[in-house]
């Protein structure tokens, strides 16, 4: 098998479990146990409440929908020269206003994005190790 | 009782040529830079104590300047990581040094070959996907531009702002670096121009981007006693803030998204505003010129109003109206900004601001400029000034 020709995530000890739940086709986002906040990117406490090493991986509907994006035209990154234009859009999940993530759209064409697009996850097996979740157009 | 107002002045300024290719080392820029501030400021190098700086990662250090200026002492000296914020809170850390007295006179610079060298657009660059950026590199989301594209996205769905309004941004300052002899692009454009440029990350256009370029500036502050000895009239610092709001993020220059920031409509400038004013003790009505940071045109309009000049999602229609054009109602970015007179962050708009405050930036000089303003932004934090003559 060819070597995945862009970079790959490097997990950390805050973060490896988002990725083995991606692994698994989970959208796992932190949960503090004591307030209810979610948290992503994933700190080490609570912003909400400052509980350490209260939050659990919880598994969300990865459902959202779109709150901004961009198309780039001239990538910076030599790995991504090639796909350009390509798409990055911030996704806001259902569970939490201020709950977003960065991801890419799948099956939708630079023009048929509008904010508020309903979307949902899909699970991108990039490599035998990694998987990157993506979002598509909820219909 | 704000213990810095008008405690110090900016009495110095001076700039390493500004160009694509410098040929120099970057540590020949921050020295030559230095050295124009200092004299500008009719002071000698063994009146210098301290020396301040920020970079990322693309700069030499305070010392190594002080060696190549042959200082006597270094009384303070300071290096900040940071772009933005950091141009505008450097001189508020010297003005507290100075003020606290543990330096007398101090040269605060920025030097780097930004476009011979490291990109800080991002170009050829391959970020590390760890930290924040190991949920960003692998969707190609790799240049603080793709970043600020979402707050320009958000602002166009919030308020309807258009690429139109954001081009008279670039249009407007492309004009005003057309009487800028140091600026790297001096050619007038059109709104058509604008729009005819290439998009780069979609709403951003290659014009509504900043240059990256080589050069270096300098500022040389000091007490306000001491001011009155130096060659030129002094600019007082009378307002200081730093900061942003809630849900902040770390970031490096090709690794933000600012995803948690709560209204991508608006930038750091909201938070800090009320501050600035009130150490100032006046209103944005008060402020003659303002040299707002732009890494893009959408900065200039979420600043316009996150700052006072306009209502909050009128600054699209504020800046097509004219009203950022020298002679209009805020002068903005007289000496083109990081749009046209190049990136070298904020310390060059402090440096024009001095300028146009000492009536000294003729044919682009604000008639009766007394107060400016000058922001130092990095989206959901950054630094600004106000200065008076």
């Amino acid at each position: 098998m060819a070597k995945y020709p862009k970079p790959l995530p490097l997990p950390d000890k805050d973060t490896s479990q988002y990725w083995e739940g991606c692994r698994r086709h989970e959208l796992l986002i932190p949960r503090c146990k004591d307030c209810g906040t979610f948290c992503f990117p994933p700190m080490p406490m609570c912003p909400r409440c400052n509980s350490i090493d209260r939050c659990e991986w919880t598994r969300v509907s990865g459902r959202g929908e779109i709150y901004s994006w961009t198309v780039v035209y001239q990538a910076t990154h030599p790995d991504f020269r090639d796909d350009v234009p390509y798409v990055c859009v911030i996704i806001q999940l259902n569970e939490q206003e201020d709950l977003r993530i960065v991801s890419t759209l799948v099956d939708t064409e630079p023009e048929e994005i509008v904010e508020g697009m309903p979307v949902e996850v899909v699970f991108d097996d990039i490599t035998e190790e990694c998987t990157l979740p993506k979002f598509k157009r909820i219909s | 009782m704000y213990d810095l107002k008008d405690k110090t002045a900016v009495v110095g300024i001076g700039w390493s040529k500004i160009s694509r290719h410098s040929g120099v080392s970057v540590l020949h820029l921050a020295a030559e830079a230095c050295k124009k501030a200092i004299e500008d400021a009719g002071l000698s190098r063994d009146d210098i104590d301290g020396v301040v700086t920020h970079n990322m990662r693309d700069s030499v250090m305070p010392q190594q300047v002080a060696a190549c200026l042959g200082l006597p002492r270094l009384n303070y000296h300071l290096e900040y990581w940071g772009g933005g914020p950091a141009s505008g809170q450097t001189v508020i850390n010297a003005s507290m040094a100075l003020a606290t007295k543990l330096a007398k006179n101090i040269v605060v610079f920025r030097a780097l070959n930004g476009r011979s060298e490291r990109r800080l657009g991002g170009t050829d660059e391959r970020p590390k996907p760890a930290n924040e950026a190991q949920f960003l590199i692998p969707y190609g989301w790799t240049s603080f531009a793709h970043a600020c594209s979402t707050f320009a996205r958000r602002h166009m769905v919030k308020y309807g702002t258009t690429s139109t309004q954001m081009g008279a941004v670039a249009v407007a300052q492309r004009r005003h670096a057309s009487m800028n002899k140091r600026a790297i692009l001096r050619t007038p454009i059109t709104i058509e121009d604008y729009l005819s440029s290439r998009m780069i990350a979609d709403p951003f256009r290659l014009l509504d981007l900043c240059i990256e370029v080589d050069g270096g500036v300098a500022l040389v502050l000091t007490s306000v006693e001491r001011s009155r000895d130096c060659k030129h009239r002094p600019v007082y610092i009378m307002g200081m803030a730093v900061g942003g709001g809630p849900n902040q993020a770390g970031y490096d220059v090709n690794t933000a998204s600012f995803s948690r920031w709560l209204d991508h409509s608006e930038l750091f400038g909201k938070y800090i505003a009320p501050q600035l004013y009130h150490m100032a003790g006046i209103t944005p009505k008060d402020i003659d010129v303002a040299e707002f940071y732009d890494e893009q045109t959408i900065a200039v309009i979420i600043q316009l109003e996150d700052f006072g000049f306009c209502k909050k999602g009128e600054g699209g229609p504020f800046v097509g109206e004219g009203h950022i054009a020298i002679g209009g109602q805020i002068p903005t970015n007289t000496h083109g900004g990081l749009l046209s007179e190049g990136y070298l962050h904020g310390l060059s708009h402090v440096a024009e601001a001095v300028s146009q405050l000492r009536g000294e930036a003729a044919p682009r000089q604000v008639k009766d400029a007394e107060i400016a303003l000058t922001t130092h932004l990095g989206a959901t934090l950054g630094s600004a000034l106000i200065l008076r003559r």
